[in-house]
């Protein structure tokens, strides 16, 4: 302290990042403190721009499926996905219903994993690490059953244009089936450790709150826009792949929990009631599986003649594990598309931060910027520099804070 | 291989994403997590560099990353060690054609172990800790 005759400045700067917590991707905060409450925020993607749709617009679409995958390792199928159905429209190339019914087997696949791997992630940034490990720990099951149908744990390389690579065979199904009764026994201890916890409840419960009206206005998509009372879901709104013949609705959270509030403690439970639902419409697609080839065009200089020759634009829509992912491809007779444009998922529900960040304290940072599940990688460092002296806040720091808040509460 | 020797310390690794597409991350996390555990022998994930003897690298290095992958470089103590982890980590791999790259990383950091693949499983992640363990001890003997 200086002293009475230097009066404290507020609101005073926060800066986090961009190698920080709770993300996992390089980006930048920027937040207008004052005491222990958030004013305001800021924040500066871009990091990680490597320029993929720059290096597309120089590949063919066979080569660009493969770079579709590495636009997040996370979202291996919905990215590919997106673009080849973009491009399987403006080629009109039709696919195969089993390999419809087969990529709609792996997206969900994803889902389950990608939310798992949320749920883990949001329990450690509460400071409840036991829970990360539990989450991860089933999370393997889900990693072992994509590994097994397409090869791959991460960045499957499974969707071709015009179909799937690998064929699900007869062997396969029972370790399927095993699979999703494992996840079904797992359901209602998830559901008891998840939301019936008091920890839990204390600091998710009313904090981050994104009205259903923000949620409009600033297009927030996915489990974001649903925890909010957003009825919207590509797979209901717009069917593809074989979501026309399954019986989907978009989750929100229902009244035994008190009706969509658009807090965090909402998004975790529209997570867990979507581990649910994918293991139901996993179960519709393996019980209705028609028979048949798994691609159009089996001959990959074929098929690329055929994509050289293509003309026109369209957009590749699919429902990503974080909400709804675009890819815009307009080809004009080359080898490579004119242009190439990706919406992912988090684009859209990034500016969500700001509402949500606002008035809640630096305690609650973590969880509510987790609880977007942005699609950004890992960190650890945070600088609070107040009247000029600057003071480290490391990962640990922001954990700490995070515990002593539960303390807190807990003992009130 | 001989490890009895070189595990009677902890291993302290910090994780660098320098513009990844995440696959990397979250094999990272699912090797510490309890199937394959290397926390038994003291192997964790810390929050700051300067708690690390290892720096995990991922990623290609893009171009507003690199200034700040050195600074993370510098602020690890000695001995140090530093592993790439994944395929464009060490050739650019998908994106070598890309305009905003720095890297690969051994063009921005020296570079001690190599992990290979896209991403790498977590049994490849752990057989990289371990050889990078083994050369620590040599580096540290050599003191």
């Amino acid at each position: 302290m200086n002293g009475d005759t230097k009066k404290k400045s507020t609101p005073y700067t926060v800066p986090i990042g961009p190698v920080h917590p709770a993300l996992k991707e390089p980006v930048m905060f920027t937040f207008q403190m004052e005491g222990e409450v958030v004013r305001s925020v800021d924040f500066a993607p871009g990091n990680t721009h490597r320029g993929i749709e720059w290096m597309g617009m120089r590949r063919n679409p066979v080569q660009i499926v493969h770079l579709t995958d590495r636009i997040c390792g996370i979202c291996g199928v919905v990215h590919s996905l997106s673009f080849a159905r973009a491009v399987e429209q403006i080629a009109e190339i039709e696919v195969p219903p089993r390999a419809d019914y087969i990529r709609t087997i792996l997206h969900e696949l994803e889902r389950m994993q990608s939310h798992l791997l949320w749920a883990g992630v949001a329990a450690h940034e509460l400071g409840f690490d036991s829970l990360l490990f539990l989450a991860w720990r089933v999370r393997e099951q889900s990693m072992d059953l994509i590994e097994n149908l397409t090869g791959n744990r991460v960045n499957y390389g499974i969707v071709q244009i015009g179909g799937v690579r690998r064929d699900i065979s007869d062997e396969q199904r029972p370790i399927i089936e095993q699979g999703l009764s494992y996840y079904r026994g797992l359901l209602d201890q998830m559901k008891t450790v998840f939301l019936d916890d008091s920890t839990i409840r204390m600091r998710c419960r009313g904090h981050g709150l994104l009205s259903y009206r923000d949620a409009q206005i600033l297009c927030a998509v996915g489990p974001t826009a649903r925890a909010s009372g957003v009825a919207m879901d590509v797979r209901h709104d717009y069917p593809y792949c074989a979501y026309g013949d399954l019986n989907v609705q978009p989750v929100i959270p229902p009244q035994e929990f008190g009706g969509p509030q658009g807090d965090v403690y909402d998004r975790i439970i529209v997570r867990l009631l979507e581990i649910a639902q994918s293991i139901d419409i996993i179960q519709q697609c393996m019980d209705n599986m028609p028979a048949g080839e798994i691609l159009w065009e089996k001959k990959y200089p074929k098929l690329l003649s055929v994509l050289k020759k293509a003309q026109g634009e369209a957009i590749g829509r699919v429902e990503a594990p974080r909400g709804e992912c675009m890819h815009y491809v307009r080809m004009d007779g080359n080898d490579a598309p004119a242009t190439w444009k990706v919406k992912a998922s988090s684009y859209s529900n990034l500016m969500s931060w700001i509402p949500m960040i606002k008035g809640e304290q630096l305690a609650d940072i973590p969880i509510i910027v987790a609880s977007i599940d942005p699609c950004m990688s890992c960190t650890d460092r945070v600088t609070v520099i107040r009247e000029g002296s600057a003071a480290n806040l490391t990962k640990e720091e922001l954990t700490r804070l995070s515990r002593e808040k539960t303390r807190r509460l807990s003992q009130c | 291989m001989k490890l009895t020797k070189s595990f009677n310390r902890s291993l302290w690794v910090f994780h660098l994403n320098t513009g990844s597409c995440n696959g990397c991350e979250i094999e990272i996390v699912a090797t510490i997590t309890p199937r394959y555990d290397p926390e038994r022998f003291g192997i964790k994930l810390v929050g700051s560099p300067k708690h690390a003897d290892v720096l995990l690298v991922t990623g290609p290095v893009t171009k507003k990353m690199a200034a700040k992958v050195r600074r993370v470089y510098e602020q690890v103590p000695n001995p140090k060690l530093v592993m790439c982890i994944g395929t464009c980590g060490q050739s650019g791999g998908v994106f070598y054609d890309s305009y905003n790259l720095d890297g690969p990383i051994d063009q921005v950091l020296p570079v001690d172990v190599y992990v290979p693949g896209c991403p790498p499983r977590p049994e490849a992640i752990v057989y990289g800790v371990v050889k990078a363990w083994e050369k620590l001890e040599r580096l540290e003997a050599a003191q």
